[in-house]
């Protein structure tokens, strides 16, 4: 009898837990604010609809796909096949997270210079707009292969920094920094239009930086 | 970079193609099975790479034995490895983006 009772209690704890797992929300592709075409000249429409209908669409089904693998291996107790899976979730998860910022980062409606608490964080902890722009350029054109480079928020010390990631790492989940805008230095983000001149593309880029966007980023971290 | 585009370009020819022939051939069977099961192991291994790279047939001379191997960015098969390069597969977007847009296994 007691049995019983113990096992009818397991089974009542554990299916709010199982309906959790079955009713998991998958990632979803986040919808671009603007047309594809809506950036040129300075980034081309084909560019932006691969860029967005492909590459960022097969990070979203590749995270998906990882994240019920990884479930299932959690629920196994499979820590080899956890493992195993670990950099499949850092890349997808890491290109679903820098992908959604990006499309934010960017606006037919952008460019010219930031204003307010950003501009003056920037000219803080840079000394001038035009030395943060040149140093991120710097920064983002040296990656070496794939990657991305950042502007950051440093809670701790309550600074913006500049970074620089390998392929699909995540600002945050790698570094600690928040994220506030991000370059996109893959080949796919460029090539079709600029080939292998990179430094053209991270120039003409600024042109399309959504300052409003950056700034609003920079007051949710400080919170 | 250097070394690698320098042994890519001779891998590739336009009389390229077909199949491998004798002791090439049997170093295949023996250390894949065939030279499908190769081609299938290789390609899957540089389709997969995260990032930039490059598929690399290698000959391991320590065991005598051709091995599989992936490398990122430009790092050069023989001296992050150890195995001696004999056939790259560059898979920097820069190689089959204009034509294969973001269809790597279609190159």
């Amino acid at each position: 009898m007691c049995r019983f009772g113990y096992v009818r209690r397991c089974a009542a704890t554990l299916n709010p837990i199982l309906g959790a797992v079955a009713s998991r929300q998958k990632h979803t592709l986040p919808d671009l604010p603007y047309d594809y075409g809506a950036l040129e000249p300075h980034i081309c429409a084909e560019i932006m609809q691969l860029h967005h209908s492909k590459h960022h669409a097969t990070y979203v089904n590749n995270l998906n796909v990882t994240e019920e693998k990884y479930q299932e291996a959690l629920a196994k107790g499979d820590v080899t096949a956890q493992v195993s899976l670990q950099p499949a979730l850092k890349f997808n998860g890491g290109g679903h997270i820098n992908h959604a910022i990006f499309w934010t980062n960017l606006s037919p409606n952008g460019g010219g210079e930031p204003q307010g608490k950003l501009l003056e964080a920037i000219k803080r902890d840079f000394g001038s707009f035009q030395k943060m722009k040149d140093k991120i350029s710097a920064a983002t054109v040296a990656v070496q292969g794939s990657g991305w480079g950042w502007l950051g928020f440093d809670k701790d010390s309550g600074r913006l920094r500049i970074a620089a990631c390998a392929n699909q790492d995540p600002l945050q989940g790698t570094t600690g920094l928040i994220p506030l805008l991000g370059i996109d230095v893959w080949e796919h983000a460029y090539y079709l239009q600029y080939k292998n001149v990179r430094p053209d593309y991270v120039k003409a880029i600024w042109n399309v930086v959504n300052w409003e966007n950056v700034s609003e980023r920079l007051q949710a971290a400080k919170k | 970079g250097h070394i690698n585009h320098t042994i890519f370009w001779t891998n590739l020819s336009p009389n390229g193609g077909g199949e491998p022939q004798g002791e090439l051939s049997e170093a295949i069977k023996r250390d894949f099975g065939s030279f499908q099961k190769m081609k299938e192991k290789m390609s899957a291994a540089t389709v997969a790479v995260q990032g930039s790279g490059w598929g690399w047939l290698g000959f391991d001379k320590d065991s005598g034995r051709l091995r599989i191997a992936a490398c990122g960015n430009q790092d050069p098969l023989q001296g992050t490895t150890g195995l001696v390069p004999l056939l790259g597969i560059d898979v920097w977007e820069h190689a089959y983006y204009l034509q294969y847009k973001n269809v790597r296994p279609d190159y």
